[in-house]
């Protein structure tokens, strides 16, 4: 039996769906042009999570082992529809700016892993714990490589806020600087890979530091 | 016959990478110097700038990845990817343009992969289509020949062009589409080549002034091949792609397709062939993959060229074949000799 802590500390960090599982990359990387993107797709995949991390884990005694996969299957596209259909009503341009990558949840690898790792083995409590976890795990991926890539291809950052938090949060616009033109690679495909892999290398750069300071290192071999 | 057995010590044969590098620098000087007659000191100051920043970049990441800087920045590999980077630029291009794509380069075209010898794709054509893809305005302010419009910057209209927050509008006038770009812009709007052959910029074959800096690259080149710097299959294939693809459609019909001279003499299939697809770190190995790998580039530069969305494909079709290297070189192994 984990305890909670362990479970938030593997869901936010050493376990991060983005990344160290490296699971879920399709959205991660093609929705993050900006921060409010990112956003908007984080909160509707941890929504998911936690929900369909709840519901297998409800019902994980009464589902046969033979058909466990199928019955995760659909449970998820029962929440990502109900996500779909709610954003559709509630926040329609959101809905319009990640478009197909909303339904898409459904095949987020990252969702049916938790389910059939941790949630039909455990109780609800810590299911729903480390579903919430692990979508705020992937929320904060989102939003991180979403402001990277914002910043450096458009010069702003919180564009467009008004299609998550309505009329109001338009000012929350920053603008760095009104000259800059932009940087396009940051916002095209590219961006998001080289974006990614500097995010990995830092988490793993942070992982490693504090060993070093014990570990004698070995020297590199020279090369001439 | 007798054959001499010799016993060490041997003489070492020196910095082989160096005398290489060298020899390819003094190869450049004839297109380089004919560029920058035609085009006025912008080529330099880019040139000068860009091998600058390269040598800053490559000491910088030698000492993070601790491996010995000075033997590294003396073998000249550095100054020789970033003169071939400033060569694509547009003549007049300011400071930060140089540095993001000498940036990219030497980071993510050569360190990222392991350095020298490593890289699979050639890191002067990485860093620019960084930027061609990145800054499509700045990469693409070309401005006309000496030759067409009587004038180029001088030396301090360049420099502050280079380091000054100067309007571009100022010097629209002199600023024009390549060539390339109005062959192509006029065959979009269905003029016949013949019709835009009477625009200023052409010249006898193919652009006003870019046919002297092809023949410059064309000298050099042949010095390459004279100190067996390179060998001919490349360079032989490469030209033999464009010109084979080029006569071919001119046969079919010359008011759409441009002359295969035209194609030749304009933009950069002749420094390509000599200068970029030779790259022995990212070319394939073997002679008839050689032969392959040319051809292959010569036929996407065409494509690319006369249907794909840029005037210009050098640097994505040598992206493209440095790709395809392994599968060409797995497949063109030679004969072992005693081997069926």
């Amino acid at each position: 039996m984990t305890s909670r802590l362990e479970i938030s500390r593997n869901g936010l960090w050493s376990n991060n769906v983005a990344l160290v599982q490296l699971l879920g990359l399709c959205p991660l990387l093609a929705v993050t042009s900006t921060v409010v993107n990112g956003v908007g797709l984080g909160i509707a995949t941890l929504i998911t999570l936690l929900l369909s991390n709840t519901i297998v884990s409800l019902i994980r005694g009464f589902v046969r082992n033979e058909v466990r996969l199928p019955v995760f299957v659909l449970i998820i596209a029962s929440v990502v529809t109900i996500i779909e259909l709610t954003m559709q009503a509630m926040f329609y341009d959101l809905y319009l700016v990640l478009g197909i990558f909303i339904p898409l949840i459904v095949t987020n690898c990252a969702i049916i892993g938790r389910a059939e790792g941790f949630a039909s083995r455990n109780p609800v409590g810590p299911a729903a714990l480390d579903g919430l976890m692990m979508g705020f795990g992937f929320l904060v991926v989102l939003a991180l490589l979403g402001g990277m890539r914002e910043i450096i291809g458009f010069g702003t950052l919180f564009a467009n806020a008004e299609l998550m938090f309505g009329e109001g949060a338009q000012s929350l616009k920053l603008e760095i600087n009104p000259d800059y033109s932009g940087f396009l690679l940051a916002v095209l495909p590219p961006g998001a890979f080289f974006g990614l892999a500097i995010l990995i290398a830092a988490k793993n750069w942070l992982d490693l530091r504090p060993q070093e300071k014990t570990e004698i290192v070995a020297p590199a071999p020279e090369s001439a | 016959m007798t054959s001499v057995i010799v016993s060490s010590p041997f003489v070492a044969p020196g910095n082989k990478l160096r005398r290489l590098m060298l020899q390819v620098i003094i190869a450049l000087l004839p297109g380089t110097l004919a560029y920058a007659w035609h085009f006025g000191p912008g080529v330099i100051i880019n040139i000068v700038l860009a091998v600058l920043f390269a040598l800053v970049f490559e000491a910088g990441i030698l000492k993070l990845r601790a491996k010995p800087v000075m033997p590294h920045l003396a073998d000249y590999s550095a100054v020789v990817a970033a003169w071939l980077f400033a060569l694509c630029l547009p003549m007049h291009s300011p400071w930060w343009l140089v540095l993001i794509g000498v940036g990219f380069t030497m980071i993510a075209g050569k360190h990222l992969y392991g350095g020298l010898g490593f890289n699979p794709f050639n890191p002067a054509m990485v860093g620019y289509v960084v930027l061609l893809i990145s800054f499509p305005r700045e990469m693409t302010t070309w401005y006309l020949p000496a030759s067409v419009s009587g004038e180029t910057l001088s030396l301090t209209d360049a420099l502050r062009y280079s380091f000054g927050n100067v309007d571009i509008g100022q010097w629209d006038a002199l600023s024009s589409a390549t060539p390339l770009d109005q062959v192509k812009t006029a065959v979009g709007q269905s003029i016949s080549i013949s019709e835009i052959r009477t625009s200023p910029v052409f010249g006898e074959f193919g652009g006003k002034g870019w046919e002297w800096i092809a023949l410059g690259w064309f000298i050099g080149g042949l010095w390459l091949l004279l100190t067996r710097t390179i060998r001919w299959h490349i360079p032989a294939a490469l030209l033999g792609g464009v010109l084979g693809m080029a006569t071919l459609f001119y046969l079919v019909d010359p008011e759409i397709y441009a002359s295969p001279l035209f194609h030749l003499l304009s933009g950069a299939v002749v420094i390509g062939a000599f200068f970029i697809a030779t790259d022995p770190v990212t070319a394939a190995t073997t002679d008839m993959g050689r032969v392959v790998y040319g051809f292959l580039i010569g036929v996407l530069i065409y494509i690319i060229r006369v249907w794909g969305g840029y005037p210009d494909g050098v640097a994505f079709a040598v992206l493209l074949a440095n790709m395809c290297v392994p599968l060409i070189d797995y497949y063109t192994q030679p004969r072992t000799y005693g081997e069926k």
